[in-house]
């Protein structure tokens, strides 16, 4: 029997074409002849797969008119949950929000380096660039230090910086702040008269930005008993303290409160206050309002307003007793009967101003 | 039109016999019926709106041929299965594309349907085997193929189709044409 001949009988077997008899005879046939059995069963199969195949094009060719008749536009804007739209915007835009971050970050970064505020005493920087715009905008006012490195004077073309100094002892031991006086020639101090006297740096503690002057000049004939007396123990917050100074040709004063027990970035030396200060008032003297001396005005917050720094007088105390013996005749003795306490301001500002003085740098 | 078909959410039982009688409403009402939801889970699921017509589609013909081998068992219901299939063959779908981040975002309960999914894609291997061997074949070999095995044509009308002059030469070519498509669906891998 040929092949094509066998696959007509097996399909007529299969569809039931065949009379009771020829059925009979092919199920025996195929009982004997395993060969003919399994054409059987693979033609059935495979028959069947294609019968199969062709009933799920016509389901997907159904479903696909179905599907056709459905808006899915209006469907998928009903259905899409919407997240909040920071979300969305993170989603879609992330990469190039992270681009955007990195280069701020960077230009940050690259600002505070050019502009130094990357170093430690970022204060003391920017309280020198302040000096400078202070000298610009003010030329004939500010003539006088205050700043790390203090300003040239525009106005007195002989001495260079200016600070305040004030007396420890009636016999011309004065103090003031190191960097008034740092890389100095020759240093002058004037009282409130307008006379100058000469001046040695004595000794210096440029950590604690300490100077300790003594007045050498013949002229010098002494001061009177000091008013006022040094405090060693801390003072307490929001105690009205006041201060006295030359940040310009005239003596200035200035009031406010003790702000905080601890300077810039919690440094323990400093007290920070509140009272106004301009360059010049540095080495200025900071008293509590009995006429204790508590601190020496040292420096000046930049970025904010009002926040302003004070040497504890501890570490003034310190200093004293550290001047090597040398270089001194004798032992300096502080004053210690207090004549201002009582008094009124106006009357503590009497008698304090002889004792405080313009310190001129000249180099 | 679709919300107005959303409102007669038709019945379990009612699709199934439906199914079962090869109603054609039947099969309508459920796919209108259960679409959006599949949308949903797709769209909200890194897909797009054709990726939910292709794994609804899948899960329908899953579901058409459970009902009609007659293994559907009215206690599960038809809209956890379809979700659960559509769900399954959507994270497949996922992973295959490297799309997938680890977690998907759920709307609906699910049940699992791994048997189903397999079975469905090993019948899919077998079609599209079928399909590509019927490609191959070309005509009229194809037509004639299909007209006599699927459309259930006769012989006879085949003849006069193809305008073959007697029963017996159309049948020559029948033959030779079935044992061409075998050995192209055999010889795919």
């Amino acid at each position: 029997m040929r092949d094509e001949q066998l696959l007509e009988v097996i399909e007529r077997y299969l569809n039931g074409d065949m009379g009771a008899d020829e059925r009979r005879a092919f199920e025996q046939l195929r009982i004997e002849n395993a060969d003919i059995d399994s054409r059987v069963i693979e033609h059935q199969q495979f028959t069947g797969l294609l019968k199969q195949y062709g009933e799920r094009v016509e389901l997907e060719n159904r479903l696909n008119a179905i599907h056709h008749e459905i808006d899915v536009y209006a469907l998928v804007e009903e259905v899409t949950v919407h997240p909040v739209w920071i979300v969305q915007l993170w989603r879609h835009h992330h990469s190039k929000i992270s681009v955007a971050a990195s280069i701020a970050i960077f230009a940050v970064l690259a600002i505070l380096f050019i502009s130094g505020n990357l170093n430690n005493n970022s204060s003391y920087t920017e309280l020198r660039r302040e000096v400078d715009k202070l000298r610009q905008y003010n030329k004939s006012h500010v003539t006088t230090t205050g700043g790390a490195q203090s300003l040239p004077s525009n106005k007195i073309q002989t001495d260079k910086y200016r600070g305040t100094g004030f007396a420890l002892t009636s016999n011309g031991l004065i103090v003031t702040n190191y960097h008034v006086v740092s890389g100095a020639d020759s240093v002058y101090v004037q009282d409130v008269a307008g006379r100058s006297f000469k001046v040695k740096v004595l000794y210096t503690e440029p950590q604690n930005d300490i100077a300790i002057l003594k007045i050498t000049d013949t002229a010098f004939k002494g001061l009177g008993t000091i008013p006022y007396t040094f405090k060693r123990s801390e003072s307490d917050l929001a105690e009205n303290v006041f201060t006295y100074g030359y940040p310009q040709d005239s003596p200035v004063y200035g009031d406010g409160r003790l702000t905080s027990s601890n300077g810039l970035n919690g440094d323990t030396i400093d007290y920070e206050i509140s009272v106004p200060i301009n360059p010049g008032n540095s080495g200025g003297p900071l008293l509590d309002s009995k006429g204790n001396i508590i601190g020496i005005v040292k420096a000046k917050e930049t970025h904010l307003e009002g926040v302003h720094f004070a040497l504890k007088s501890g570490y003034l105390l310190d200093a004293i007793q550290n001047i090597p013996t040398d270089s001194l005749t004798h032992k300096p003795v502080l004053n210690t009967k207090n004549t201002l306490a009582g008094l009124s301001r106006e009357q503590q500002i009497k008698k304090l101003k002889n004792y405080v003085f313009m310190v001129k740098v000249y180099n | 039109m679709s919300k107005d078909l959303k409102s007669s959410t038709p019945t379990d039982s009612e699709i199934v016999f439906g199914i079962l009688n090869n109603s054609e409403s039947a099969i309508k009402r459920l796919y209108v019926a259960y679409f959006p939801m599949v949308l949903q889970l797709i769209i909200n699921n890194n897909g797009t709106a054709d990726d939910a017509k292709d794994i609804y589609q899948e899960a329908i013909i899953v579901l058409y041929n459970k009902i009609k081998k007659g293994d559907f068992e009215l206690n599960s219901k038809l809209k956890t299965f379809i979700y659960s299939v559509c769900r399954r063959l959507w994270l497949k779908r996922l992973s295959q594309m490297n799309r997938y981040g680890g977690d998907i975002r759920d709307f609906q309960e699910y049940s699992p349907v791994e048997d189903e999914v397999e079975q469905h894609a090993e019948r899919d291997i077998q079609f599209s085997k079928m399909q590509s061997a019927l490609q191959l074949l070309g005509e009229p070999c194809k037509t004639i193929i299909e007209d006599f095995y699927i459309n259930n044509r006769s012989m006879q009308e085949i003849c006069e189709n193809f305008g073959y002059t007697n029963a017996d030469n159309a049948k020559t070519q029948k033959y030779k044409c079935l044992q061409r498509l075998k050995k192209l669906f055999f010889q795919q891998k």
